[in-house]
């Protein structure tokens, strides 16, 4: 006896799943602009050649880089309350996990972006009497920028698929979403069929758009 | 309040250690305006080493350096010179560098790398800042070149387009730390070419080359450097032709040893 698919099921609560695959794009965006303001601070701090800046900076990248996603989650939602008496609203606290992070992360594809630029570009703007300000803007940044595009989008989609474990906080995301359908039409295999599909459309239009943007950049580059 | 023949450039006591090998081991000269210096040596020598102290882009480990009649910096402990950076920048806005792998910046044309310091460190307007930089690109041959990217240029026009850019900041004396080593022998000419043009300029130069013939030439004073010290300094009729010392002399008998 073969499993007969229903999508009727799924098609039948769309308008549920697409509301919640907005949450889903909402967290990501916002989780990206927070994780990309604190990486950028933890990079600077990693670069500053202090210790007394460069090593919290190395413990927190170390630290959220050998740990489970979901206990930051849980920390931010249940932790937070308890220790401090500060409760976060599900979205806002999935928000401070996620880009606390995904800061973790991005903070290492910034500093590997800046380490790939070759010393002699350093050597070159300070032999012109550049500071470290404007040698960074105009010589380091925007050469870094062409080498971090590649992994920063990759960071990115593993961001995107971690807002997932914001449903664990009851935050209405797709996942939940899907999990409110699943228990009205016990379909759960056609609704996270669908829940993939979803992800695969985002993710794949956004790769194909980035791989664009940066053949677009090379060719300017190489001009 | 600038008189051709006094002294632009002095070094005082130079020393610079890398971990526990002490590279630089004492080093005094006094550079006068006009000067024509080429610095020879062999690998290992410090020529490279002195050069790049004398804008500090390696930090000496002892002694001074004063530009002008004025020191750069602030003595600390033990010899050494302690550097704010905005008097780094300014010494190195007055002193030039062009480097033996170009480093021109990949990501701008030949015509902005030129413009590039004028336009951020001295605040020059950009249409001047433009057309300078157009007549430094035509003084070094390249003018047609202005709109190409580095990728775009054989060695030998990155290495002119680097000239361009350090002459664009007028600079009051210009380094040249092994200009032509990374070029293929065909386009060692051109270059060396450009750099003995810059001769009528009068300006002060110090060069660290291999090319014996052209220090020949072009130098007003040679200095030798042996294991982190000045062991012959001269005019180029003496050092190259009647060395005083007998490292020199074999130094020199390498690269004679093939003639035709």
């Amino acid at each position: 006896m073969g499993y007969v698919w229903d999508f009727f099921a799924v098609a039948r609560n769309a308008d549920i799943l697409l509301a919640g695959l907005g949450q889903t794009l909402l967290l990501s965006v916002c989780g990206i602009a927070v994780g990309v303001a604190i990486g950028g601070v933890l990079a600077a701090m990693r670069l500053s050649g202090r210790r007394t800046l460069s090593w919290p900076a190395l413990a927190f990248t170390e630290f959220y880089r050998n740990t489970p996603p979901l206990v930051h989650f849980f920390w931010f939602f249940y932790g937070l309350p308890m220790a401090f008496g500060l409760t976060l609203p599900p979205f806002a606290a999935a928000l401070a996990a996620l880009g606390v992070q995904s800061a973790a992360f991005f903070a290492e594809v910034f500093r590997g972006g800046i380490l790939s630029v070759e010393t002699g570009q350093w050597e070159a703007g300070r032999a012109l009497g550049m500071g470290r300000v404007r040698l960074m803007r105009r010589i380091i940044l925007p050469q870094a920028a062409r080498r971090m595009a590649a992994p920063f989008v990759e960071r990115s989609f593993e961001l995107v698929k971690t807002t997932t474990l914001a449903a664990a906080l009851a935050f209405h995301e797709t996942i939940y979403s899907a999990m409110v359908i699943v228990t009205q039409t016990y379909r759960p295999l056609e609704v996270y069929t669908v829940v993939a599909g979803l992800f695969f459309v985002v993710l794949f239009s956004a790769s194909q758009i980035a791989e664009w943007l940066e053949a677009r950049g090379r060719r300017a580059g190489a001009r | 309040m600038t008189v051709a023949g006094d002294v632009v450039l002095q070094v005082e006591d130079l020393h610079k250690s890398f971990g526990s090998t002490e590279v630089l081991k004492g080093i005094d000269l006094s550079v006068r305006r006009g000067e024509r210096i080429a610095i020879l040596g062999s690998s290992g020598s410090g020529k490279s080493t002195l050069l790049r102290c004398m804008n500090v882009l390696e930090m000496p480990t002892r002694g001074r350096l004063i530009l002008d009649g004025e020191a750069v910096g602030k003595p600390a402990a033990g010899g050494a010179t302690r550097y704010r950076e905005a008097e780094l920048n300014r010494l190195r806005a007055r002193v030039g560098m062009v480097f033996q792998q170009f480093n021109l910046f990949p990501h701008m044309t030949a015509l902005e790398n030129v413009m590039e310091g004028p336009l951020s460190v001295l605040g020059r307007p950009k249409a001047e800042a433009r057309r300078t930089a157009q007549r430094h690109l035509e003084r070094v041959g390249l003018g047609g070149k202005a709109d190409a990217h580095p990728a775009r240029l054989s060695g030998g026009q990155q290495q002119r387009v680097a000239i361009a850019r350090a002459l664009a900041m007028d600079p009051e004396v210009l380094l040249f730390d092994e200009p032509t080593s990374s070029l293929d022998p065909e386009l060692v000419g051109e270059v060396l070419g450009v750099i003995n043009d810059l001769s009528e300029d009068g300006r002060t130069m110090l060069l660290v080359t291999h090319e014996l013939g052209f220090a020949y030439h072009f130098a007003t004073r040679i200095l030798f450097l042996h294991e982190g010290r000045i062991l012959e300094d001269g005019p180029p009729e003496q050092v190259l032709k009647s060395p005083r010392e007998e490292r020199t002399r074999r130094f020199l008998d390498r690269f004679t040893a093939f003639r035709f």
